[in-house]
């Protein structure tokens, strides 16, 4: 990969005068995602009930929350938005979303997984285990939506803001997919929120 | 996406919003390009298909040939789409390997620690098999549909020639 175009990073990020510098990915972040992943892997190695059950909660619930606020806040009030004012917010909001989503999807997954076989809930033996089969189900539509149509989406609009002259219609098409794609994530996040409650009382 | 070279949007900064353009060199027009994206969504798709088909069973074994034929058609659609993806000329892939590897560097962690939770849990066999064949596409997958994703946005390079060196410019 040796380019002449910059890497995504923060010392290498696109500068265009009068604008911040456009990150893809902010490096300073790395070291913070770096020590969850740690952390997580501590906490399966160890399998100690609450480390894991710490990373789950944790990241689920930051991963929901999230969700649920881009997808029903962020999401109308940024497809509202003039695309100079949708772009100026862009730049500031995706870099930090590129670093954060995965590692808390990847934490609550891989936790949510050793909790399942700690409790022995993932067995078909468990009196709800259609409960967690559409759990699953419900995180398989969210990765295809979030990886498949909206990361892309996201980097797609990041690079174009590298440019010195960007594409307004094109940035407003992404984001408008972005909008879309954070709505549909957050529905299936309240689809989370029941199975989840119902699972954690039964 | 309009290639009339209509004023800009509106002003963002210093910086002007462009209208959409063409992204072939010389901006002459809209370009179609083959269904990349959309074959690597279906191959990631059917990843997922498998990895639930699996887990649900649990501790009984799945019947494998499902999981399989789902592993086999997603690595047959992510060929396909390489294959598409290959004949692509001109296509900016300086931005494409940017993205593709750094996307590749962060799968491959993640596919690591999947696969790492698999052997941990004594997944063994040829259960353990088609799951890192599942992950192996899957890591391979979402730096294609990122790298594609992005570069098809960008200004192409000028048309590969290849010469009698077998070189290209």
């Amino acid at each position: 990969m040796t380019e002449t175009a910059a890497p995504p990073g923060g010392a290498a990020a696109a500068v265009v005068p009068g604008r911040p510098p456009v990150q893809v990915v902010p490096v300073r972040g790395l070291p913070l995602v770096a020590a969850a992943l740690a952390g997580l892997v501590a906490a399966v190695v160890s399998n100690r009930l609450w480390a894991i059950d710490f990373f789950h909660v944790v990241g689920g619930g930051l991963w929901t929350a999230i969700d649920l606020f881009v997808g029903f806040i962020v999401g109308p009030i940024l497809g509202s938005l003039p695309v100079p004012a949708r772009v100026a917010f862009s730049v500031r909001f995706m870099p930090k979303m590129v670093l954060l989503m995965p590692t808390l999807v990847i934490t609550t997954l891989v936790a949510g997984w050793q909790l399942a076989r700690h409790e022995g809930t993932i067995l078909a033996s468990y009196s709800h285990h259609g409960w967690v089969v559409a759990s699953m189900v419900v995180v398989g539509v969210m990765a295809v939506v979030a990886i498949g149509l909206l990361e892309p989406a996201n980097l797609a609009v990041l690079f174009e803001l590298r440019k010195p002259e960007p594409d307004g219609e094109l940035i407003g098409r992404l984001m408008r997919r972005f909008v879309w794609t954070a709505g549909v994530t957050g529905a299936m996040q309240v689809a989370t929120l029941v199975i989840m409650t119902r699972l954690a009382t039964t | 996406m309009s290639a009339d070279p209509a004023p800009p949007a509106a002003p963002a900064g210093p910086r002007r919003l462009r209208p959409g353009t063409a992204r072939s060199p010389q901006r002459s027009g809209p370009r179609r390009l083959p269904p990349v994206a959309e074959m690597a969504v279906a191959a990631m798709a059917l990843i997922v298909v498998a990895g639930i088909y699996l887990a649900a069973r649990l501790p009984a074994r799945a019947p494998l040939g499902t999981a399989v034929g789902l592993l086999a058609c997603a690595a047959a659609l992510l060929l396909a789409a390489a294959g598409l993806l290959s004949r692509l000329d001109p296509f900016p892939w300086r931005v494409f390997f940017l993205v593709a590897g750094w996307a590749l560097l962060a799968y491959v962690v993640i596919a690591g620690m999947l696969e790492f939770i698999f052997v941990i849990d004594h997944t063994r066999g040829p259960v353990l098999a088609v799951l890192t064949g599942s992950l192996a596409v899957f890591a391979l997958d979402i730096p294609l549909l990122l790298g594609f994703s992005v570069a098809r946005y960008q200004d192409a390079g000028p048309a590969r020639i290849t010469g009698a060196d077998g070189g290209h410019s």
